[in-house]
């Protein structure tokens, strides 16, 4: 059931746009097997790929836009699930989490010149983390404000947040908190707000998939007095398994907004309680109001990923349909998908290490791509052309989807063998620290 | 009216469609997406695409636009609130020109382009921009006219004449053609660029044409004459004059009569022709709908009927027209484009309808951005706030801005239209501005400039520490240090300090004396920072032979405990030489006289220094 799928009365705007879009270039990533996450750094600049081949890649972008691998290298001994990078402040650091039951903090060290003039850089393992006995399912990076404090998650149900007290030293991580969910861990998520109002906030999804155990969304909030996380509230609505979670960014307001990929989409606002607060400062969690905003079911079945853009008024989920679908409120707080990324059935193909086979691709592709380099997107919109352009039909030509191939220049990788993959829930071990409670 | 927007847009993305999943990535300005699998084995090709939308800003001539436009902007928001109502309003009404003649200039430009084009490129990418631009300046005119100028019957009329004569222009295309032919009465496009004429209301053009074709028929020379006086009698609403609408009114309808009297005389039953143009002098709704070639669309058939027909036409009473004659002129079949939508709700003067179509329709949001805000300086936007309390023209704004700001030089643009938006603007622009790759040195000072300005410290503080970060990475030790000085980060300035003493003792040298000699009172950030520039100082001194000069500060240095204790065997070793020469080991002592610096050291090190000596 979709919520939102009715406008309540007439002649209120409704300013849900559609959002149109082009693919402007596809980049052969070259990746063994299959892609698990791609990230962006902070600014957009660099782009970070990990794959079950166990590698992490590494690209930028250049001055006209295209991009280039620039490293590439074998972090793990199983499925690389997730990749992040840390804020530039800190410097160009990657976070990486495995099926092999660890994660690792990489750094880029300044290369020799000849390894710039060749556009490769080195990035070393600053460390390891081992203290998960099961796969690790989510690597997150702390909001900047609280300094350089990496967060992970596995499936043994235990969240753990990790603190590099010297950021010039990043071979150093002290285990900061342990915290037992008491379910198996697919997600975290860190609420951005820096307000001096909201003490540090994640919010933790279970995948378990058995609904009996409740709710599957954990939030934790810092306490000063304490100095531990504590559970502020568990979302009892959601019961299914939860595979992705995304703290919208904030905007000054003094609710948060979290978005969930459960069976559908779900938005929650969750609203601090003030007076709360106020009558016992800092001896127990804030209570949160939770309220659904929105919930989706377009997906037909599980959603697997959810993201805000930078100003949160996109959201972008993907899903069992094969389709990324895009969401946009409106003024009255409606949502409604806007715009959907779908394969279109003809996936490119790469014979990878063989430029020959690669340049043919670029060579057809650059034709047809040309159109929407030029800016103008295909299905885009379709004034009937007025006086001047008589030529002109109707209608917008539809154009083809470009395909704009760069290649990967740097070293492939051994194929790995087939690997096992994510389990799901797993009996969960009794833990040193328990300050879930 | 139905939504018109009920079905997203569906981006086709080359790959698998069918059991496989589309993973995503968020970035600034683009959605990357790859094929995956989430929870089960399997494989999949490892292509990833960039998903781009907004791509109209990535067209140069496009940009042009967006750069002339943001100057109007700026200036309507400095119009003074204070200003007296019709004052204002020739002010909205000369700056809704200044945006539609950036329009033009744009349109102009790009139909130059298209003409160098190979005729490929002519159909798909440029026509299509042209034809769009054509469309929202057409809008945008209309809206002029009916909302900003709001012009009362009688003039109304005119300006809406003048609206259509501007969007029509290829009468006087043809009318080139037909004057520059061997014989221009006979050239087979002659009678249609009168009939042009006629229901343009451009009468004296008409006659000048008519002549040409009455020299060549003298014995139709009387029928041509009374044509010609018909023409030139109809009378017009002078605005600057002193009649009266009624007067006007009277007088119009004498004309009428006199027409329809030739009409019914058979005054011009000889002449097919002039029949025609009598009868749409007339007003004749058949005749003109025979036209419709000619007129092309129902907003020009309207505009020649309300001419014929209804010239003090009211503005309340512009929507019936408006809707009888878009579905006379239409086929029964045919659905109104969007556009044909807009131009509608425009005459029934349903500004947020005109607003919301056009945002659907164009997926562009330049021209509902500047449109809402002039209409919304105009007052003309009752407030429709938006959950998160901003208003219609902010939340356009916002979006609008947030779509320059992806842009590699137009982001620049996108500030001041977040200043003015008093409610989201400042978080957007933090947002969005922490954001902007800090390519170069410069780029980043711009970014920090914008930021000081508008006392956004924590942006400040993040900028200055990311390139602090990054020169320290790449050994630029006085850049880093610099670029922590603006940060007021103390740590990572005492961290950079002890790097210099470092490569201090590895090299015997320093670097950057120019920042390290000219700190003055930055030097106080960090005790280590001061330490260095202290110590420098005493290198300076000691190089310029001011030997006792020197030694009270190496002294200074010692006692005041800010030398990092891996430091303090250099200070000694470097007071060694001073305590060699006579004079200045006198003054040394003399200045030390009851606190000798050995006793202030820690007894090993002591030891060590005498077993070095």
């Amino acid at each position: 059931m979709c919520r939102t799928d009715r406008v309540p009365t007439a002649g209120i705007l409704w300013l849900a746009l559609v959002v149109i879009m082009f693919v402007a270039r596809s980049i052969a990533a070259d990746h063994k097997d299959l892609i698990h996450d791609v990230s962006y750094d902070f600014h957009g600049r660099r782009m970070a790929t990990c794959s079950s081949d166990q590698s992490v890649k590494v690209w930028d972008r250049s001055e006209n836009g295209e991009w280039h691998c620039t490293a590439s290298w074998k972090t793990h001994s199983g499925s690389v699930w997730r990749v992040t990078w840390a804020h530039p402040e800190f410097g160009q650091v990657l976070a990486s989490c495995s099926f092999d039951r660890t994660a690792a903090v990489w750094e880029e060290i300044v290369g020799e010149s000849n390894d710039k003039q060749r556009g490769l850089s080195h990035w070393i393992k600053r460390t390891t983390l081992v203290d998960s006995r099961t796969s690790v399912t989510d690597v997150k990076f702390a909001p900047k404000h609280m300094g350089l404090m990496l967060t992970t998650c596995s499936a043994d149900g235990v969240v753990r947040i990790y603190e590099a007290p010297d950021v010039m030293n990043l071979s150093q991580w002290s285990l900061q908190h342990e915290i037992s969910c008491k379910l198996s861990c697919s997600c975290i998520s860190w609420n951005p707000s820096s307000s001096r109002a909201h003490p540090p906030m994640f919010a933790v999804g279970s995948d378990d998939s058995n609904v009996t155990y409740g709710g599957k969304v954990q939030i934790y909030e810092y306490n000063e007095n304490t100095r531990k996380y504590a559970k502020a509230e568990t979302l009892m609505t959601v019961t299914d398994a939860v595979h992705d979670i995304a703290f919208a960014p904030n905007l000054g307001r003094s609710f948060h907004v979290l978005a969930i990929a459960t069976k559908d989409v779900r938005i929650f606002k969750l609203v601090p309680m003030r007076s709360d607060r106020k009558e016992s400062t800092s001896t127990g969690p804030t209570k949160l109001e939770v309220q659904i905003v929105a919930q989706f079911d377009n997906h037909n079945s599980q959603v697997w990923r959810v993201s805000w853009n930078i100003t949160s008024t996109l959201l972008a989920s993907s899903g069992d349909d094969g389709c990324v679908r895009l969401w946009k409120a409106n003024y009255m707080d409606n949502w409604k998908c806007t715009g959907i990324l779908k394969g279109d059935g003809s996936p490119l193909t790469s014979s990878s290490g063989q430029p020959t086979a690669m340049s043919t691709i670029v060579g057809s592709s650059v034709q047809t791509s040309q159109n929407a380099l030029n800016g103008m997107s295909a299905g885009r919109y379709f004034f009937p052309p007025l006086d001047p352009p008589r030529a002109g039909t109707r209608y917008g030509h539809l154009l083809p989807p470009s395909s704009l191939i760069e290649h990967c220049d740097a070293e492939p990788i051994q194929p790995q063998q087939a690997l096992p993959y994510r389990l799901s829930s797993r009996a969960l071990l009794p833990l040193p620290e328990a300050e879930g409670q | 009216m139905e939504e018109l927007d009920v079905e997203p847009a569906i981006t086709n993305i080359p790959a698998a469609s069918d059991g496989k999943h589309l993973g995503f990535a968020w970035g600034p300005g683009d959605i990357l997406a790859y094929e995956t699998l989430y929870m089960a084995p399997g494989s999949g090709c490892s292509f990833i695409h960039e998903v781009r939308k907004d791509e109209d800003i990535y067209s140069p001539i496009l940009r042009k636009l967006f750069n002339e436009s943001h100057h109007i902007f700026v200036g309507l928001q400095t119009i003074r609130e204070d200003l007296p109502s019709k004052n204002k309003k020739t002010q909205f009404v000369s700056i809704s020109k200044n945006y539609r003649s950036v329009i033009r200039a744009c349109m102009e430009e790009l139909q130059q382009v298209a003409e160098t084009l190979h005729p490929y490129m002519k159909t798909s990418v440029l026509v299509l921009q042209v034809s769009i631009l054509l469309a929202i300046e057409l809008i945008w005119n209309l809206c002029e006219v009916l909302f900003i100028d709001a012009a009362p019957a009688g003039p109304l009329l005119l300006h809406l004449l003048d609206w259509v004569r501007l969007h029509k222009g290829d009468v006087d295309e043809k009318a080139r053609e037909v004057l520059q032919s061997e014989s221009p009465a006979e050239h087979h496009d002659y009678w249609d660029v009168v009939v042009s004429y006629v229901l343009q209301g451009r009468f004296e053009e008409a006659r000048q044409m008519l002549v040409k074709q009455a020299t060549l028929q003298p014995a139709a020379r009387n029928m041509y004459k009374l044509m010609d006086t018909l023409l030139s009698k109809m009378p017009f609403y002078n605005p600057g004059g002193t009649q009266t609408l009624t007067e006007f009114d009277v007088k119009w309808r004498h004309w009428h009569e006199e027409v329809d009297r030739c009409l019914q005389d058979n005054s011009f039953a000889s002449n097919q022709h002039l029949e025609i143009i009598c009868k749409i002098l007339v007003g004749d709704e058949d005749t003109l709908l025979e036209h419709k070639e000619l007129l092309s669309t129902w907003y020009h058939f309207l505009v020649t009927r309300l001419l014929f027909c209804h010239p003090t036409v009211k503005p309340t009473e512009l929507h019936y027209y408006a809707q009888s004659c878009m579905t006379m002129f239409l086929d029964l079949r045919s659905v109104p484009e969007p556009l044909d939508s807009i131009l509608l709700a425009a005459f029934e003067f349903d500004i947020h309808q005109v607003i919301k179509d056009c945002s659907i329709a164009l997926n562009n949001w330049w021209f509902v951005a500047h449109l809402t805000d002039l209409l919304d300086h105009c007052k003309l936007l009752q407030s429709h706030n938006l959950h998160f309390g901003s208003n219609l023209r902010e939340f356009l704004l916002l979006e609008y801005a947030s779509g320059l700001f992806t842009h590699h030089s137009l982001w620049q643009l996108a500030v001041d239209y977040f200043d003015n938006c008093p409610e989201f603007g400042h978080v957007y622009l933090e947002l969005q501005i922490e954001r902007v790759p800090l390519d170069t040195e410069r780029k980043a000072l711009k970014v920090l400039r914008i930021c000081e300005q508008r006392q956004m410290s924590e942006q400040v503080r993040s900028i200055c520490k990311i390139m602090a970060m990054r020169a320290l990475r790449n050994n630029r030790l006085g850049s880093a240090l610099s670029w922590s000085i603006r940060a007021k980060d103390a740590a990572f300035a005492t961290l950079i300090s002890e790097r210099f003493l470092q490569d201090y003792c590895a090299r015997g040298t320093f670097s950057d004396l120019d920042l390290i000699d000219n700190l003055g009172p930055a030097m106080l950030l960090s005790d280590r920072l001061t330490f260095l520039v202290k110590y420098r100082e005493f290198h300076k001194l000691y190089e310029e032979n001011r030997f006792s000069e020197a030694a009270k500060l190496l002294l200074s240095l010692i006692t005041a405990k800010i030398a990092p204790r891996s430091f303090w065997m250099t200070l000694l070793t470097d007071a060694l030489p001073l305590l060699e020469q006579k004079e200045v080991s006198h003054n040394l002592f003399v200045f030390s006289s009851d606190k000798l610096i050995v006793k202030r050291l820690p007894f090993s090190l002591f030891t060590s220094l005498c077993s070095q000596n």
